[in-house]
């Protein structure tokens, strides 16, 4: 018999309720979704083994963080894993063995304790259960210690009957999970079967008529081609339905690319409208190359309505939709500057983005985190689309990735997003196969790292709309410099201070899971453009 | 029909242009200001309503109709109700209704069938999107007859199905908006409930539901006791997506919503469009009514938002209650004309000046945005308006329009023109298929920001034509 030493490996314990309420107040830095919430929430998978329940939790998991609503999974069998060293056989399951089902009960507690622990102290806002949850009983005791904590308690049940569906889940996911670590597969299946069928026999699915007619939930029915849904009790259940009914899981690529390099690019200036380069072009007819290559059955070309990327949508010869949602973060004042430019007139808030690049707003412009939520309805596009190929900019393309790639607020504005480079993400069991295709053309490095020295300071002030950088205390309005047929040549324009970066030549690295480091940037002190 | 579709016959790549007035690169060939439709779905779509009298089909689609129209899905509703009264002049009692009725029932079924070809003709040759067939379409056979037409032409059907057995929502409906229906123009109140509970009676024997089982291959949604639960079933689209989640949102609780502008700032009196200014003296002495006029409404739980610009968030300050700031809330960019004077884009972008006025709806400020853009950014906005109850949103003129429209199911050209003055309060209460508006003017005196359309939009025109209605200002 397993005695339980510990449980699995979580954040620390040490907060106290000031730190939550700095957490939260952190948190609270105008994340747009964050007012949708109010008491924490617990979200409850229920399901039989091998209906998507992880799937969908880390999933949901993963949007709600990148809307930016604190969110966590907690995975019983992780739990479980802990506690039992060694996963013998599905007789563990069987609903008879006594000595088990104790295990599973306190496995049960103290994965409760966490949620509080991650609800209450840590600043989490919402907690993902991830358990079979199979039982009245079972469910009766999470509704009460939600109750007890002032938690609200949202269920995502999984009914799925379609044999097919089911066996692929198995394929897929637990043929490797770590209870199986040599097993061949057929023995996997048969005995992941019979697991399945321990849990049948005391299956109480919900029952909105009657005995769950109060509780809140969703009933995903065969991966999504029906829903019930009951008693949504605020704006974030009603965005979680939303996003579970968008979701699918038909196999499909969504790749992402930059425009081609654009005359803006070449002198090191940000954002504005221009034309691409005589070597942004020839990325153009790459590209096209690369499509016909792939064969992309029924590719969608999504682009910005800046000039750059639909030039370069332009060269691949097919129908291409304009989204004004994808255009680059909107660099207000320093529009059309480049960085030298910026850190001599306006060298306060150059530092200031440097602080916290993800929450910095230029003055009269857009953050990352404004842009994050720009984006928010191309998210739920790409999830509900097949094969999609976006062109779109540097900032928007590292929002994109790191909800693919699961990249918090820290590593998202420092994602390596060269030009002329295409990224195909492939949906593989719980995450997201990348794979960096380099079409070869020669272009700026447009990359500027993470500062060397990361001074702890406090939270830079929180711009509205101004069109006072923060810092200037010049009163005089300027008008925002534009390209429009007559271009104004900016004061001074100081001779680039950068070579052209060879990208790493003809690589295809694939990457597994959510891990994929060449795209946190490391602090290599590479000299800046 | 996406921008450029007929790439097919020409060679790559084309040139670029920038339609002047949207701002918007198109191959060249193609530089004619067309309208731009949103692209949400290849087919058009035929929502459908089922459900027995009283229980919201008419309101739904009108709801739903307003709503896709503001987004810009060009939809319309066709209610058999309507077609019925033009066809029967005079509606004598429920005994129309009764099953049995042989000529009742072949009135009916013309009328329907009429209806279904104005749908066709409003869907394949009028360039709509989206029509909301509104009728009870209880019967499977029935529906069956829908989805056949609608096969047949190419359509994509969506099935809204309203299930409530509370008699008090029953009641509640029939009071709010059968009484007061041409049907019954005639009747005492007792004399229509009566009559009109019979009616339902008639259809009840019928009524098909739709099923899980004998249904499980039809798209629908649906909505049992005015949302408590819902079943969706095979959601095949963006716009079906798109519906559903709207839906959902919606309830009839009742509640009020409060529209109005900052207090007058700075830039206001001088003229001047957007910026990020102060309150003047003046606003903030708004502010300050507005606190008391908030207080004597006593309002239950009111929620308070206002944009991230200075000038809402000062007056918001005032009230010394919570509120929340939205970014989505903020004015219209005007991009290079920001914190102009209209005088001065006249002067400095004279051509800018006159396709604004040309198509205020759909001009788009260089580096700046449109009031399409707007209606864009403020959909999320909408939703969660339609989520809460009491709310009171203190934003900008641009802003303000745009939400005005919505609920007021204003068009695209009435949208860039509605009167927002400052200081002056609109309530709007929804009631029966729509929403009655109050507007509160508390007493502050400021400057008018409203500018008319000018008679002489031509982009020849003169200085003094273009500025024909600039109002007053420092």
């Amino acid at each position: 018999m397993a005695a339980i030493h510990k449980k699995p490996c979580t954040a620390s314990k040490s907060s106290t309720e000031s730190k939550r309420t700095d957490l939260k107040s952190n948190e609270k830095k105008g994340s747009w979704a964050y007012y949708m919430t109010n008491s924490p929430l617990l979200i409850v998978m229920i399901g039989l083994p091998a209906r998507g329940k992880t799937y969908m939790s880390k999933k949901l998991t993963r949007y709600l963080n990148w809307i930016g609503v604190p969110t966590k999974v907690f995975n019983l069998g992780a739990y479980r894993r802990e506690a039992v060293q060694s996963y013998k056989s599905y007789d563990f399951f069987r609903h008879d063995n006594e000595e088990a089902m104790k295990i599973r009960k306190q496995c049960a507690l103290v994965a409760l304790q966490d949620v509080k622990t991650y609800l209450s102290e840590e600043g989490g806002q919402i907690a993902v259960f991830d358990a079979t949850n199979t039982t009245r009983e079972r469910r009766t005791l999470i509704v009460n210690f939600a109750q007890e904590n002032s938690f609200k308690v949202f269920f995502v049940e999984s009914v799925c009957d379609d044999p097919e569906v089911i066996a692929e889940n198995i394929m897929e996911v637990k043929v490797s999970s770590p209870d199986y670590p040599e097993r061949d597969r057929e023995s996997v299946m048969e005995d992941f079967l019979k697991r399945i069928e321990c849990y049948k026999v005391t299956y109480q699915p919900l029952d909105p008529d009657k005995h769950d007619m109060n509780l809140s939930f969703i009933k995903v029915i065969n991966v999504g081609r029906r829903f019930l849904v009951n008693k949504v009790q605020d704006s974030i259940q009603s965005k979680i339905v939303y996003y579970l009914m968008n979701i699918h899981v038909h196999s499909h690529s969504i790749y992402l690319c930059r425009h081609g390099e654009s005359l803006h690019n070449l002198e090191g200036r940000l954002g504005g409208d221009s034309g691409l380069s005589e070597r942004g072009k020839k990325f153009a007819v790459e590209l096209k190359a690369f499509v016909k290559e792939h064969n992309l059955f029924d590719l969608k070309v999504w682009t910005s309505q800046l000039k750059r990327t639909i030039q370069t949508a332009e060269e691949l010869g097919v129908p291409y939709e304009q989204w004004k949602i994808l255009n680059e973060i909107d660099a207000g004042m320093c529009e059309e500057m480049t960085y030298a430019m910026i850190e001599e007139k306006y060298p306060e808030e150059f530092a200031m983005r440097d602080q916290d690049k993800y929450h910095y707003r230029y003055p009269g412009g857009e953050s990352y985190q404004d842009l994050v939520q720009r984006l928010e309805p191309v998210i739920m596009e790409l999830e509900r689309q097949g094969n999609v190929l976006v062109i779109c900019h540097q900032a928007v393309m590292r929002c994109l990735l790191a909800y693919f790639l699961d990249k918090g607020a820290d590593d998202l504005p420092y994602m390596k997003c060269p030009l002329h480079t295409v990224l195909k993400l492939t949906p593989v069991a719980y995450g997201c196969k990348v794979e960096m295709f380099d079409l070869k053309v020669e272009a700026v490095n447009t990359h500027r790292d993470r500062p060397l020295i990361k001074v702890k300071t406090p939270p830079p002030m929180f711009r509205r709309n101004s069109f006072d950088p923060l810092s200037t205390k010049d009163q005089i309005k300027r008008p925002r410099m534009y390209s429009m047929g007559n271009f104004s040549p900016p004061p001074t324009l100081p001779p680039p201070a950068f070579a052209s970066t060879r990208i790493s030549e003809g690589i295809e690295s694939v990457q597994r899971e959510n891990s994929v480091d060449c795209f946190s940037a490391p602090d290599t002190g590479e000299k800046s453009t | 029909m996406l921008d450029n579709e007929d790439h097919l016959l020409e060679n790559h790549p084309r040139e670029l242009t920038q339609n002047p007035l949207k701002k918007i690169w198109m191959p060249h060939k193609n530089s004619h200001i067309g309208h731009r439709r949103v692209c949400m779905t290849n087919c058009p779509t035929l929502i459908v309503t089922v459900g027995l009298p009283a229980r919201g089909k008419t309101y739904i689609s009108k709801k739903l109709t307003r709503y896709l129209n503001w987004i810009g899905v060009p939809t319309k509703e066709f209610n058999v109700g309507d077609y019925r009264r033009e066809c029967l002049k005079i509606y004598k009692s429920f005994e129309f209704f009764r099953p049995d009725n042989e000529e009742g029932v072949k009135i009916r079924r013309q009328c329907a069938m009429s209806a279904l070809n104005d749908v066709r003709q409003y869907l394949s040759v009028e360039g709509g999107q989206v029509a909301v067939f509104d009728a009870t379409n209880t019967t499977r056979d029935r529906r069956g007859t829908i989805m056949k037409f609608a096969e047949q032409n190419g359509f994509k059907v969506f099935f809204v199905e309203s299930v409530c057995e509370d008699p008090e929502v029953i009641a509640q409906n029939i009071v709010q908006v059968k009484l007061g229906n041409p049907d019954y123009m005639n009747c005492s109140s007792e004399e229509a409930i009566e009559d009109f509970m019979e009616r339902i009676k008639c259809y009840e024997t019928s009524y098909q539901p739709l099923d899980e089982d004998l249904d499980s291959d039809v798209s629908y949604i649906k909505i049992m006791d005015v949302g408590r639960r819902y079943l969706v079933n095979r959601v095949v689209d963006h716009i079906q997506s798109r519906i559903v989640y709207y839906l959902m949102n919606i309830h009839i609780t009742p509640r009020s919503i409060y529209l109005c502008r900052h207090g007058e700032s700075d830039l206001n009196i001088k003229g001047r469009i957007g910026g990020d200014s102060g309150l003047s003296s003046r606003g903030k002495e708004f502010a300050k009514h507005l606190r008391s006029f908030l207080e004597e409404q006593k309002i239950k739980d009111l929620k308070i938002w206002t944009s991230q610009m200075k000038r809402t968030i000062q007056t918001a300050e005032c009230l010394g209650v919570p509120y929340e700031q939205w970014k989505s809330l903020n004015e219209i960019d005007a991009g290079v004309c920001e914190e102009m004077m209209y005088e001065e884009i006249q002067e400095h972008f004279p051509l800018e000046f006159a396709l604004r006025d040309q198509d205020k709806y759909r001009y788009r400020y260089p580096k700046g945005e449109s009031y399409e853009d707007l209606v864009q950014r403020l959909e999320p906005v909408i939703m969660e308006l339609e989520r809460q109850e009491n709310v009171l949103v203190i934003c900008h003129q641009a802003v303000m329009r745009c939400l005005l429209a919505y609920f007021l199911d204003k068009t695209s050209h009435e949208l860039p023109y509605l009167k927002c003055p400052l200081h002056t309060v609109l309530k709007l209460t929804p009631v029966a298929y729509g929403c009655k508006v109050e507007s509160v003017y508390l007493g502050v005196e400021s400057v008018n920001t409203h500018r008319d359309r000018p008679e002489n939009v031509n982009v020849q025109r003169s200085t003094e034509d273009a500025l024909q209605t600039v109002p007053a200002h420092l």
